[in-house]
């Protein structure tokens, strides 16, 4: 596990008699865009928690980041960014004032903060939003900056949970285009996404069915192994199999 | 007579756009979906259409009546799902139906063979109370608590929305069947692949109709030819098509690029440039386009992106 970024042996989360997750085992390499895949209910938001330091593993090992998901949870939350369609920033706080919030949170001050925004925010071609309210912006717009924001403080890796839900087409491919930016930067990007065609975009997907990864690949072997033409039919057959109730 | 009709429907909220002088009808029996991301303007359009929102100007008629004037003709003969969750957490699941179907003078046995097909899922839990019911599962509650008063037209706000692919296909399923029994769906969406299950489809943003058509035309529409465009390098490959001359645009799509050329671009030109930027495995070849692609194709010039 050299240069593996987040590695997980056994995993295994279970509230009373119900196992969430299921003894899960793999290994995420530095700057890999590894898709997260599986139907509501399958355990994909247990296993996410766990490894941003939220839910404690009831066995099994987990690392991120280097850390110990179990014993070093606050050194995990450290490392990590984390980004979700539901919570992305404060819609009553200027753009600027987001950008201050989190930095200052992630210990980031001063001249640091200040070159870090400017540079982040001529990235983004947002440079004469500054002083807008978030309420204020486009749902695209606040979701590229809730992207830049999550790895703002450059973590190791960052997680997005659904970060493209409901956002029109041309912007949900900009959006992709960011996180190959952050990849290729070393970055590691750990996404789910109910759009199939995202799959595509990531390195290697898993999927998850009833608590347990029941396949991990590139998307071109999966579609090969399934006989599919497209990642969808994959997740449909893989799917299918799923005994127990959705969310 | 058409089931639903809209004409020069506008509301603003504050500066905010939301409906531009938007007109169209639906007929009886039609399956008709309204395509377009968030803050397009759907809902808004919904709670006009099933009289709980009054429009700045413009009318519309649901089934024969008007939405204002009549609303309360209206209410008795649409079944509507919102898109956020509107039952009573605090009632069971039986509860819940009994008490929509009391509302509107009927029984749950009386139309039991409407729901029979959804309902059947979750009778199993039907003394469990709603808010503790599973995300799929509430789905199906409320889509049986708006028929069961036997609507002539069903409204269904973004109903599939943070489904996963294997429920959103089961839930399109139902609606197939729905409409064989000949109740008229109006159906919103932001997942451009369901589009292709409805009769007509309307593509939104920005408050206004991009386009109103059936898929197929709206396909078979496309102007321009699209190509597929693959290689060895995917990520590489999005830089070096965009800095190809007479590419006019290209967009990732699943495991490969949608590219339009301009006038003087073909094919194997295209492929030979890729070569020579050092790709291997090169493909280009002619596709179909996507609901996807006319969308993209239709707001290329009202987005706004950056």
């Amino acid at each position: 596990m050299k240069d593996s970024v987040i590695y997980a042996d056994g995993l295994t989360k279970r509230f009373g008699l119900f196992t969430a997750v299921d003894h899960i085992s793999f290994e995420v390499e530095r700057g890999e865009i590894f898709g997260f895949l599986g139907a509501n209910g399958a355990g994909k938001t247990t296993a996410m928690r766990m490894f941003c330091g939220l839910s404690i593993p009831t066995s099994g090992t987990g690392r991120v980041a280097g850390y110990d998901i179990a014993s070093q949870p606050e050194e995990v939350k450290r490392h990590i960014g984390y980004m979700s369609q539901k919570f992305s920033l404060y819609e009553d706080l200027k753009v600027w004032e987001n950008l201050r919030l989190f930095g200052g949170i992630y210990g980031m001050r001063g001249r640091k903060l200040a070159r870090k925004s400017n540079e982040m925010l001529r990235d983004l071609g947002f440079e004469a939003e500054r002083e807008t309210f978030v309420r204020a912006l486009p749902l695209g717009w606040k979701q590229k900056l809730a992207f830049s924001v999550a790895i703002f403080h450059e973590p190791k890796v960052v997680f997005l949970d659904e970060p493209t839900g409901g956002v029109d087409p041309v912007t949900r491919r900009q959006f992709w285009e960011l996180i190959y930016r952050a990849a290729d930067r070393g970055i590691t990007v750990f996404v789910t996404t109910h759009y199939m065609d995202e799959a595509e975009y990531c390195d290697r997907v898993s999927i998850m069915v009833d608590g347990r990864i029941e396949a991990l690949d590139t998307p071109r072997n999966l579609r090969t192994r399934f006989g599919a033409e497209t990642m969808d039919e994959v997740f449909q057959q893989l799917a299918r199999r799923a005994t127990r109730q959705s969310d | 007579m058409a089931a639903v009709s809209a004409t020069h429907l506008s509301k603003s909220y504050g500066k905010v756009q939301a409906l531009q002088d938007l007109s169209f009808t639906v007929e009886a029996g039609e399956l008709y979906g309204i395509i377009g991301p968030d803050g397009a303007g759907k809902t808004t359009l919904f709670r006009i259409l099933t009289s709980l929102l009054l429009a700045d100007s413009g009318t519309a008629e649901v089934a024969g009546h008007d939405v204002v004037k009549d609303y309360r003709a209206v209410r008795n003969v649409i079944g509507y799902m919102p898109g956020k969750f509107s039952l009573y957490q605090d009632l069971t699941v039986e509860e819940n139906l009994h008490f929509f179907a009391t509302v509107f003078n009927t029984t749950i046995e009386e139309n039991y063979h409407l729901i029979a097909d959804i309902y059947k899922q979750i009778e199993p839990f039907r003394k469990r109370l709603a808010g503790k019911l599973s995300g799929g599962m509430k789905q199906k509650l409320a889509l049986s608590c708006a028929l069961i008063h036997k609507p002539e037209v069903l409204f269904l706000d973004e109903p599939t929305t943070g489904v996963d692919p294997v429920s959103r296909k089961e839930f399109w399923n139902m609606l197939l069947k729905l409409k064989r029994q000949g109740i008229t769906i109006v159906v919103s969406t932001p997942y451009m692949d369901e589009a292709t299950l409805c009769d007509r489809v309307a593509l939104m943003q920005h408050g206004k109709f991009l386009g109103v058509d059936t898929p197929k035309h709206l396909m078979e529409q496309y102007p321009e030819t699209l190509w597929a465009v693959r290689s060895d390098g995917m990520h590489r490959l999005l830089g070096d098509l965009k800095a190809y001359p007479h590419v006019r645009s290209s967009f990732s799509f699943g495991a490969a690029y949608h590219v339009t050329l301009g006038g003087e671009g073909n094919p194997e030109e295209l492929k030979a440039y890729l070569e020579t930027r050092g790709h291997t495995g090169v493909e280009v070849y002619a596709i179909p386009p996507s609901v996807e692609d006319c969308f993209m194709l239709l707001s290329k010039n009202t987005g706004d992106e950056r």
